[in-house]
C-alpha cells in the first residue's frame, strides 16, 4: 500500500522533473521580454541590456527595488525601476517607473494589476493628446516639485473618477520608486 | 493596525467566495440549512489555518531551498489531504455528533478550492507566517459569514413559490449574485 | 452506452458545470471574456485527459485504501505540467488565468471522473468521457463568458462593438453568479423538454 503510493509518488516526480527542466528556459526568457518590453515603454532608447545591469536599491522601509540603468552608447539615458504598491483596490500592483537621469518621470507602466475594470484599470492605457489618460500626467514630472499624491489628499495628481483608491495606489507606487531612486544618489 | 486592515480586507472587501470565487462549491451544496453552515464554517476555519501554516512552512524551509517550487500544488494538496484525514479522525473522537452531521461534507473541504487558493495566496502575497495564519483565519471567517447569510435566505426560500426552472442551483446562484453587489459596497472601507 | 453517447453526454445531458454543477469557482472566475473562459475550459480539458488515462491505466494496480491520494498525485502531476507549459508558450493566457491553472487540482470534475469512471472503465472509454466531459465543460465557459463579454464590456473574443462600456456588472463578481444561475435555468429547461 505504502510502496505503490511511493512508486506513483516517484513516477510523478519524475515526470515532473522532466517537463520543469524542458521548460524552464522557455519560462525564464518570456519573463525577460516581458521585462525588456516593459523597460523599453518607460525610458528613452537604449543600446544595451537593461538587465545585465540591473542592481537594487533600498527603499527606506525595509525592501528593496531593481533598478535597470539604459544606456545609448556609454551615456546612461535613464533608470527603469521596477516597483510596487499593496495598496491597490484589489491589492498588490507592480510598475515599472522610467525617470531620466534628473529624476524626471518620463513614463510608467503597470505590470500587474488586479483592479475593477472599467475603473481601476483606467491606470493602465497610455493617452493621446486628443484623448488623454490618467497615467499622462505623470510624463515629464519631477516628482522633486510635483506632488504624488491625489488631489483629494493635498497633492497635484488629478484621480481616476470614482477609482480613488486604484489612484492613490499608483502615486504610492511611483512615490516608492522615486524614493529609492533618489537614496541610491543617481542624479 | 495593519493586522485589522488585513482581518476587514479578507473578511468584507475581497471576500473568499463572494469577490475571488473561491469556495463556492460548499458554499452551493451545504447552504440549505443554517446549522449545517455553521458546522461547515468551523471545521474549515480548523482545516484552513492549519493548512497555511504546514504549507507556508513547507514551502519556505523544504521546497524552496531545494529547487522544488514547482511541486508546490502536489505538496499542498497532499498536505490538505492529509490534514483532513487527521480532522475526521479527530472529530469522530472527540465529537460524534458534530461528524456525523457534517457527513460527507468533511472529507469534501479536500477540494474546497478556498483551503489550497489561500495557502497559495499567502506565498504569492508575500506574507510571513504570522500574516499568513491571520490571514487564512480571517478569510475562513469571511467563507463562514457568506455561508450562514446565503444559508439564512435559502431557507426562507424554501417557503416562496420559485419557478421550477429555478429551483435549486440557478436561484441559490441569483441569491449569491445579489449578495456579492451588496458586498461590493464594503469597497473603499479599507 | 457507446461511445458516441460517451462523448456527447458531458455537452447537454451530464454536462459537468450546467447540470452536475461540479467547477464552480474556475467557471465563476475565468468567464469575464470568452477567451479566457475557453483558455481555461481547455487546460481543464488536458488535465482531465491526461488524468482520466493515466488512472484507468493503473486501476488494477491501485491499492482501494490509497485510491483517493493516488489520484490526487496522478491529477496534481498533471496540473503542474499544464502549469508550467502555460507559463512557458503562453504566458499572458496564463497570467489572466492565474491562481485558477494550480487550482484545477481540486476542480471536482477532474477528480469526480477519475474516481466516477476512469477508476471502473477501460482506457479507451475514459480517454471519450475525458474528452466529452472537458470539452462539454470547455463550451459551457465559453458560451458564459461570451454572455458576460457582450453584456459586460460589448465585445466578443476582444473585439468591441460599441464603444465606452457595457454593463459593468457582468464582468465582476455578482454578474457571474448571475449569469451562471440564469444559464443553468435556461440548461435545465432544455433537459427537461
Amino acid at each position: 500500500m505504502v510502496l505503490s503510493l511511493t512508486l506513483i509518488s516517484l513516477g510523478a516526480s519524475a515526470a515532473l522533473g522532466f517537463v520543469y527542466e524542458l521548460t524552464k528556459e522557455p519560462i525564464e526568457m518570456t519573463l525577460l521580454n516581458k521585462k525588456l518590453d516593459a523597460i523599453k515603454q518607460v525610458v528613452p532608447e537604449f543600446t544595451n541590456n537593461p538587465n545585465d545591469d540591473m542592481f537594487r536599491l533600498p527603499t527606506g522601509d525595509g525592501d528593496s527595488l531593481e533598478v535597470y540603468p539604459a544606456r545609448n552608447g556609454d551615456k546612461v539615458v535613464g533608470y527603469a525601476v521596477q516597483s510596487y504598491t499593496n495598496n491597490g483596490f484589489s491589492g498588490y500592483i507592480s510598475f515599472m517607473v522610467g525617470f531620466t537621469p534628473d529624476g524626471t518621470i518620463y513614463n510608467v507602466s503597470v505590470l500587474e494589476q488586479k483592479e475593477t475594470p472599467g475603473l481601476g484599470t483606467k491606470m493602465v492605457p497610455e493617452g493621446t493628446p486628443e484623448k488623454p489618460e490618467f497615467k499622462d500626467q505623470f510624463m515629464g514630472k519631477n516628482p522633486a516639485d510635483f506632488t504624488l499624491k491625489v488631489k483629494k489628499d493635498g497633492g497635484q495628481v488629478d484621480a481616476i473618477t470614482a477609482a480613488t483608491i486604484s489612484s492613490r495606489a499608483f502615486c504610492d507606487g511611483v512615490q516608492r520608486a522615486y524614493n529609492t531612486f533618489e537614496k541610491g544618489d543617481l542624479k | 493596525m495593519e493586522y485589522i486592515i488585513l482581518i476587514i480586507s479578507a473578511i468584507f472587501v475581497n471576500n473568499i467566495v463572494l469577490m475571488q470565487y473561491l469556495g463556492v462549491c460548499p458554499f452551493l451544496g451545504v447552504s440549505n440549512k443554517v446549522s449545517t453552515s455553521v458546522g461547515m464554517s468551523g471545521a474549515v476555519m480548523f482545516v484552513m489555518v492549519l493548512a497555511t501554516m504546514v504549507t507556508y512552512l513547507i514551502y519556505t524551509y523544504i521546497l524552496v531551498p531545494l529547487g522544488l517550487g514547482f511541486m508546490q500544488t502536489i505538496a499542498y494538496i497532499l498536505v490538505i489531504a492529509a490534514l483532513v484525514q487527521m480532522v475526521e479522525i479527530i472529530l469522530k473522537k472527540i465529537s460524534r455528533p458534530l461528524y456525523q452531521a457534517l457527513g460527507i461534507f468533511l472529507p469534501l473541504i479536500t477540494t474546497n478550492c478556498a483551503v489550497l487558493g489561500v495557502a497559495i495566496l499567502v506565498i504569492k502575497k508575500n506574507f510571513n507566517l504570522v500574516e499568513g495564519i491571520v490571514y487564512g483565519a480571517a478569510t475562513a471567517v469571511g467563507f463562514g459569514l457568506a455561508l450562514v447569510i446565503l444559508a439564512g435566505i435559502r431557507e426562507q426560500l424554501e417557503l416562496v413559490d420559485v419557478p421550477s426552472g429555478m429551483k435549486g442551483a440557478p436561484i441559490a446562484l441569483v441569491t449569491a449574485g445579489i449578495l456579492a453587489l451588496a458586498f461590493m459596497g464594503f469597497a473603499g472601507l479599507v | 452506452m457507446n461511445q458516441l453517447q460517451n462523448f456527447t453526454k458531458g455537452f447537454l445531458k451530464e454536462n459537468p458545470i450546467l447540470v452536475m454543477i461540479l467547477g464552480t469557482c474556475p467557471t465563476l472566475a475565468t468567464t469575464s471574456s470568452m477567451i479566457n473562459g475557453l483558455g481555461m475550459g481547455i487546460a481543464t480539458t488536458f488535465v482531465l485527459l491526461g488524468s482520466n488515462t493515466v488512472i484507468s491505466m493503473m486501476k488494477n494496480v491501485i491499492p482501494d485504501k490509497v485510491r483517493i491520494p493516488a489520484f490526487i498525485v496522478v491529477i496534481a502531476t498533471f496540473v503542474t505540467i499544464v502549469d508550467l507549459v502555460m507559463q512557458a508558450y503562453v504566458p499572458s493566457l496564463y497570467e489572466t488565468l492565474g491562481i485558477f491553472i494550480p487550482l484545477i487540482v481540486v476542480n471536482c470534475i477532474v477528480l469526480g471522473r477519475a474516481e466516477a469512471f476512469a477508476s471502473k472503465n477501460t482506457v479507451w472509454s475514459s480517454v471519450v468521457d475525458g474528452a466529452g466531459m472537458g470539452l462539454g465543460f470547455t463550451a459551457a465557459l465559453g458560451v458564459l463568458g461570451a454572455i458576460r463579454e457582450i453584456l459586460g464590456s460589448g465585445s466578443i473574443a476582444g473585439l468591441k462593438f460599441i464603444s465606452g462600456d457595457g454593463i459593468l456588472v457582468f464582468v465582476l463578481a455578482p454578474g457571474a453568479f448571475l449569469a451562471l444561475g440564469y444559464l443553468i435555468a435556461v440548461v435545465n429547461k432544455i433537459n427537461k423538454a
